[in-house]
């Protein structure tokens, strides 16, 4: 890369050392947003009292179903809230800055440059008018006060940093003449390319095919390496937490309602819902076992039922769980748990099942 | 026994430039393959977008018309089949397809979505359809009340269960099914799963299934077979193909698949590039440019299905000694 100039080397990993902060990248601390309808009367709590925190470098994975919360909550981080969304409580706390406090005009500044997001659907987050140069250059010229050719000169090594194929040809083309998996790939490097601390990824390879997610899903981890980004996944998908994440939160309806490192969350959960969505779960080669599904259906966030949301499908649920709504216990350290079975002490929850029976 | 056996089965199309424009390209969006599907068993069907599979499905369900080779169902060639005999077939054949918010009619109460199909396909009492559709709902798992709604009041995972129902209606002996839970919740996804599981016991069905979730196709099926751009490069019994994969796509497939827990380590092989066109597809074995494994007979000469360990695997290294001739691990992928 000798010819590279000064600004574009920093794409390469070159193994930039990060600087030494202490506290986590962003902590949500309380954090609640809901839609209201017009006249006010439906209120519909889609993110509740959520906190959760992210170490620079980490990556954390939030699972729910759909209507979980988990894309408001994403929406929320970057103040890109539809109309009729409000923060209504807590803080977010970002390199130590309150995002909850800030302006529009501030957050211009910290959106795509210090926060990044990737969207779902590749084919619908790229303008189908512009050229890959143009999309890819524009964050640069607006966060980094870059002419034109430099920031062209960028983009053709951001192609490059996510394995592109020919990038001085490929900058001139449009949306069109990619794959997809190329444009989601595309849609990483506008991503990455103001150099960001946190990239938030919400679904970014459902419309991916297996081999290419893998690709993808590889890409990212050594953008990440490379960069030290802190990165928030957004899913559905388990099997995606189990490749790539190290901390998981998993929400139901709007809330968090366990969260912690992932393989302590996987190996013993304290939580009936993450416990029955583990075991739902078709794993290679047990063909002979029955799943265990989770009756019922998913609750409507706009008649919640009182106490615990997930009590009407819990298996285990006692009847103090349908009246009042548990707070988030810490069950261990960096574990928590919206669930009275989590309550007493750090027993295993077969035990906890028992106590809570008698 | 065999309810449905495929052999030979290609489905070309013709690619057209333009209105007047003259023939570009033949897409060999199904060439060739060969499968059979016992009563009361599943067939898996696994491969990437262009693989062929959906054509496989709509051939299956007669949707399509093969430009080579022959269906065989219960013994009766699809091709030499009378008026009746093909009715009979569509009656015996029905599909559950992905997308339960698309596939029911809004405005249809349950009880007509369910009927619909008795209603043209036997002439029945009214009162006869009725009990008929309580009976599927019930066999389905949703109340009696359910007939009387419209689909926007269900949720997804029940509109996939009064999409099963309507495909019952008939009782066929074989269900075509195509990413039937692929658009559900994850905690609906294993009530569907089951609800299959059960209707095949109870009702003695055959299954086609298809999905690229390979754990659920895993889990379903009793026999996988894999497709690679219109053919089949390897089949064979689901957990032994699912554990002990033998064509190098099998392979890069099944540990492309998600692992189901972070303890899990297990080899990666990332395949490099993306799936050609199949338009104009690769010479010699399809697979090859993205093989890690490819030699140079791969660019030439198109592998067979041969019976290498209980299975049919499509692959040169199986060629001669009829077991795997190992290339080291990381070699470097060919282009």
């Amino acid at each position: 890369m000798s010819n590279s100039t000064p600004s574009s080397a920093s794409y390469e990993p070159t193994g930039r050392r990060l600087p030494v902060k202490t506290g986590p990248l962003l902590e949500l601390d309380n954090l609640s947003t809901h839609y209201v309808s017009s006249r006010g009367t439906r209120v519909v709590r889609a993110v509740d009292q959520v906190s959760l925190r992210i170490n620079a470098g980490e990556t954390l994975g939030i699972v729910g179903e759909s209507g979980s919360g988990k894309s408001t909550l994403a929406l929320t981080i970057l103040r890109v809230l539809p109309p009729a969304a409000r923060i209504v409580g807590g803080r977010m706390l970002f390199e130590g800055e309150d995002l909850v406090q800030k302006s529009d005009d501030e957050m211009r500044h910290i959106r795509g440059k210090r926060i990044a997001m990737i969207l779902q659907d590749p084919m619908a987050s790229l303008n189908p008018l512009f050229t890959l140069g143009d999309q890819i250059a524009e964050p640069i010229r607006v966060h980094e006060r870059v002419g034109r050719a430099t920031a062209w000169n960028q983009a053709r090594n951001l192609l490059k940093s996510v394995r592109i194929p020919s990038p001085e040809t490929r900058v001139k083309q449009y949306p069109h003449e990619m794959s997809g998996g190329m444009r989601q790939r595309i849609v990483g490097a506008i991503g990455i390319s103001c150099e960001p601390r946190l990239l938030i990824a919400d679904e970014p390879t459902t419309s991916l095919d297996l081999t290419i997610q893998a690709q993808y899903l590889n890409l990212l981890r050594e953008l990440q390496r490379a960069h030290g980004l802190a990165l928030i996944f957004i899913t559905h998908n388990l099997g995606i937490v189990a490749k790539m994440c190290d901390q998981l939160a998993v929400m139901y309806a709007g809330r968090v309602v366990e969260s912690g490192p992932v393989s302590r969350i996987f190996n013993t959960p304290r939580h009936p819902y993450t416990e029955a969505l583990l075991n739902s779960i078709p794993r290679m080669g047990d063909s002979e076992q029955r799943l265990t599904a989770i009756e019922g259906q998913p609750p409507d966030l706009a008649a919640l039922p009182p106490g615990c949301a997930f009590a009407p499908r819990c298996v285990r649920a006692v009847e103090r769980c349908r009246v009042e709504a548990p707070p988030e216990f810490t069950p261990d350290r960096g574990h928590t748990a919206r669930c009275w079975l989590a309550a007493s002490d750090p027993a295993p929850p077969d035990m906890l099942v028992q106590s809570g029976r008698a | 026994m065999a309810i449905l056996e495929a052999a030979g089965l290609t489905k070309h199309f013709h690619a057209r430039r333009g209105i007047f424009g003259g023939e570009r390209g033949v897409v060999r969006a199904v060439d060739g393959i060969s499968f059979t599907i016992e009563a009361g068993r599943t067939l898996g069907v696994v491969g990437e977008s262009g693989c062929g599979k959906t054509t496989t499905a709509k051939l299956v369900l007669g949707l399509e018309d093969p430009t080579g080779g022959t269906i065989r169902f219960d013994g009766h060639d699809l091709q030499g089949l009378d008026p009746a005999g093909r009715r009979y077939y569509r009656k015996s054949v029905q599909a559950v397809f992905q997308d339960p918010y698309a596939s029911l009619n809004p405005r249809m109460r349950v009880d007509a979505i369910i009927a619909e199909p008795l209603v043209t396909n036997e002439s029945l009492p009214t009162a006869e359809v009725r009990s008929r559709v309580l009976r599927l709902l019930d066999l389905v798992g949703l109340p009696a009340r359910a007939a009387d709604l419209f689909p926007h009041e269900f949720s997804g995972g029940q509109r996939q269960r009064i999409a099963i129902a309507r495909a019952l209606a008939l009782s066929p002996k074989l269900i075509v099914l195509d990413e039937p839970v692929s658009a559900l919740d994850v905690s609906i996804r294993a009530q569907i799963l089951n609800l299959l599981r059960d209707l095949q016991a109870e009702l003695g069905l055959s299954y086609l299934f298809i999905a690229h979730d390979l754990a659920a196709v895993a889990h379903m099926s009793h026999t996988i077979v894999v497709m690679y751009l219109g053919k089949i490069v390897e089949s064979g019994d689901a957990r032994t193909l699912a554990r002990t994969p033998k064509h190098p796509y099998t392979e890069a497939l099944f540990s492309a698949a998600l692992p189901s827990h972070p303890d899990e380590r297990r080899e990666e092989i990332i395949l490099s590039g993306e799936v050609p066109s199949p338009l104009n597809p690769p010479s010699g074995c399809r697979f090859h440019p993205r093989c890690p494994h490819a030699m140079a007979r791969c660019g030439d000469e198109e592998p067979l299905l041969t019976d290498v360990e209980n299975r049919l695997v499509a692959c040169h290294l199986y060629d001669e000694h009829r077991a795997p001739i190992r290339i080291a691990a990381g070699a470097a992928p060919v282009f």
